[in-house]
């Protein structure tokens, strides 16, 4: 055949059924179709900790979940509701000095500390954040970049909760393997957790929000509110993240608040696939230990990371995930025009 | 039609800066009759219903639903007692397949109070309660279609989706904002029993259209906007022989001229 004269067909594989997430299963090979990926999955994040050659690497794998958790709490808000959210650090930094306070002040041990801080973090994020729910656009974008800024400011300025030495004297965690397999449980839970969410009926509400919250309004349902529940899951996961992250490096500072916790989830959901959800997990799994190796290489490694960046946007800028769902579950093959 | 007006608009005035879309408009909707809006581009008939659904801030003047002030309510409160719209250009949830599509207005909480469309009270699956709306409303139950994505839907569909989406309220009034503009005359066809059966099952309806001759044969009553102005009001028949409309909406030709041509 001539090239011209032919195209690639894309046909979706047998056992799918009218529409998305149905499938007719008759055999154990056609449910293992479906399970397998998420075994892999599963089996994979559980190993990691037993494989990694060193205490170091193990740390990197903690360090990659609390991204990982942000990641998710980035691509939920961006692609399930329609909120562009720069304020991962704003997460981490108000969950991670809740946690400092109850640990040091109150005396509360790390299983207790992390869940508290994540609910009256995500509470204290909701709150703050609620004045520009209602508002469409880049507000809540920005506003959710400003908050981090400005608390980091306020702490160093007025010299409260440590100042620039931060809170000290933090217990850690009971030991290593609690704090790796607390996060790689926490994060397969709530990963799989917000999957079936933004599957039940409330989740397509938020869905609906995102795309086109005029209808909702016109439905009779008031679209600051289901937003701000949005908002309040995606903080409590970030909080979550950002409270274990104390109890990691037993020190909560003014760092906490740093943008990188704000655009390496976006990085790594670029990367990992939006709209996924297990997407951006797999980008932070790609883009931490890399960003570690090239530690070595100095300050060439943000050359290095930036160049990664562009030929993934250039290349696959679907993302891995999106990509690698769309070949799993659908035939190519030539056909004539 | 007797007795209290279920909706009655009360000198609605809207300006746009130093545009008035809207002036001093007011008129009554009786419960259980179609009344249709018409009046040439620009005339405020999209304005009036974003006025009354509370989607824009009303300049001046109220509105009243069953005797309750509804002027300054937030479009959710609005839609919440039971006045629903559909958009001129179509809203559906793009990414979400059709019957998804009702889930949504099937999860507000008046679905949840009236049971969703004939629920009698209690919503079972809301999956089922929305291919069962669709039906209702002309989609092919056992084919393909409720379940195609609503981005891949045709334009006939979408409109037949909006009027869907009200339902799944139960409404007691639906705003149509140009159900018909952009359909082909057969889907026209097919759309005007539909919209009779709504006012058999008691639903009050305002119809906004460009399309005349189905308009007049459906609707009751018929009020003619002009620069944001109400012209007349009246049955169709006095409508289509008041000069004033003529000579506002349909320019030199007669009415019966635009009919055949429309």
């Amino acid at each position: 055949m001539d090239k011209g004269q032919r195209r690639k067909e894309r046909i979706d594989r047998g056992i799918k059924v009218r529409t998305e997430g149905i499938y007719a299963l008759s055999s154990l090979r056609e449910l293992s179709y479906l399970s397998v990926p998420r075994l892999v999955l599963i089996i994979g994040l559980l190993a990691l900790p037993l494989v990694m050659p060193s205490i170091y690497w193990q740390r990197v794998i903690t360090i990659t979940c609390i991204y990982a958790l942000l990641a998710l709490s980035f691509d939920f808000l961006a692609h399930f509701v329609g909120l562009v959210c720069l304020g991962g650090a704003f997460f981490v930094g108000t969950g991670g000095y809740l946690a400092a306070i109850a640990n040091t002040t109150f005396g509360l041990p790390p299983w207790m500390t992390v869940p508290l801080a994540a609910v009256v973090g995500g509470s204290l994020c909701t709150v703050l954040l609620l004045p520009c729910l209602p508002l469409r656009g880049v507000y809540f974008a920005i506003v959710s970049l400003m908050y981090p800024l400005l608390l980091a400011r306020v702490i160093e300025a007025l010299d409260i909760l440590g100042g620039t030495d931060g809170i000290m004297g933090i217990d850690s965690f009971a030991n290593r393997w609690a704090e790796q397999y607390f996060l790689i449980g926490a994060l397969l839970l709530l990963m799989f957790g917000v999957r079936r969410l933004v599957n039940t009926d409330l989740g397509l509400v938020l869905r609906g929000i995102k795309d086109n919250d005029q209808a909702i309004r016109a439905s009779g349902m008031s679209v600051t509110f289901y937003k701000s529940i949005a908002v309040f899951i995606a903080s409590v996961i970030g909080c979550l993240s950002g409270a274990s992250l104390v109890h990691i490096y037993m020190w909560s500072g003014i760092s906490q608040f740093a943008l990188d916790f704000s655009i390496l989830p976006i990085a790594a959901t670029v990367i990992g696939g939006g709209g996924t959800l297990v997407g951006p997990v797999l980008g932070c799994l790609l883009l931490v230990p890399i960003s570690e190796l090239l530690r070595d290489f100095g300050t060439l490694r943000i050359v290095f990371y930036a160049l990664i960046m562009v030929a993934f946007i250039i290349f696959r800028s679907e993302g891995i995930m999106v990509y690698g769902q769309r070949k799993y579950h659908q035939f190519e093959r030539w056909t004539e025009v | 039609m007797s007795g209290k007006p279920i909706l009655r608009v009360q000198e609605v005035s809207k300006a746009f800066g130093g545009i008035i879309a809207l002036n001093k408009v007011s008129f009554d909707v009786h419960e259980g009759e179609i009344l249709g809006i018409i009046g040439p581009n620009g005339s405020g008939k999209t304005t009036i219903v974003n006025c009354i659904t509370g989607f824009i801030k009303k300049s001046s003047g109220s509105v009243e639903f069953r005797g309750k002030d509804i002027t300054n309510k937030p479009p959710h409160k609005i839609a919440d007692m039971g006045i629903t719209r559909t958009f001129q250009i179509m809203r559906p949830y793009y990414s979400l397949p059709a019957y998804k599509n009702l889930v949504i207005p099937l999860f507000s909480p008046r679905a949840k109070r009236t049971g969703g469309w004939r629920g009698g009270g209690r919503l079972g699956d809301r999956n089922t309660v929305g291919i069962d709306i669709l039906e209702e409303i002309g989609f092919e139950r056992d084919s393909y279609v409720p379940y195609k994505t609503a981005s891949t839907l045709p334009t006939g569909y979408l409109k037949r989706l909006e009027v869907a989406r009200c339902l799944a309220l139960r409404p007691e009034v639906i705003i149509c904002d140009e159900i018909f503009s952009g359909l082909s005359m057969s889907e026209i066809a097919s759309m005007v029993p539909l919209i009779e059966r709504l006012q058999l099952d008691g639903i009050t309806l305002i119809m906004i259209e460009h399309r005349l001759r189905e308009l007049f044969r459906v609707s009751n009553r018929v009020m003619v906007l002009n620069f944001g102005e109400k012209l007349i009001e009246g049955n169709p028949q006095e409508v289509m022989a008041d000069p004033k409309v003529r000579e506002a909406y349909f320019g030199s030709q007669t009415v019966e001229e635009v009919m055949t041509h429309a």
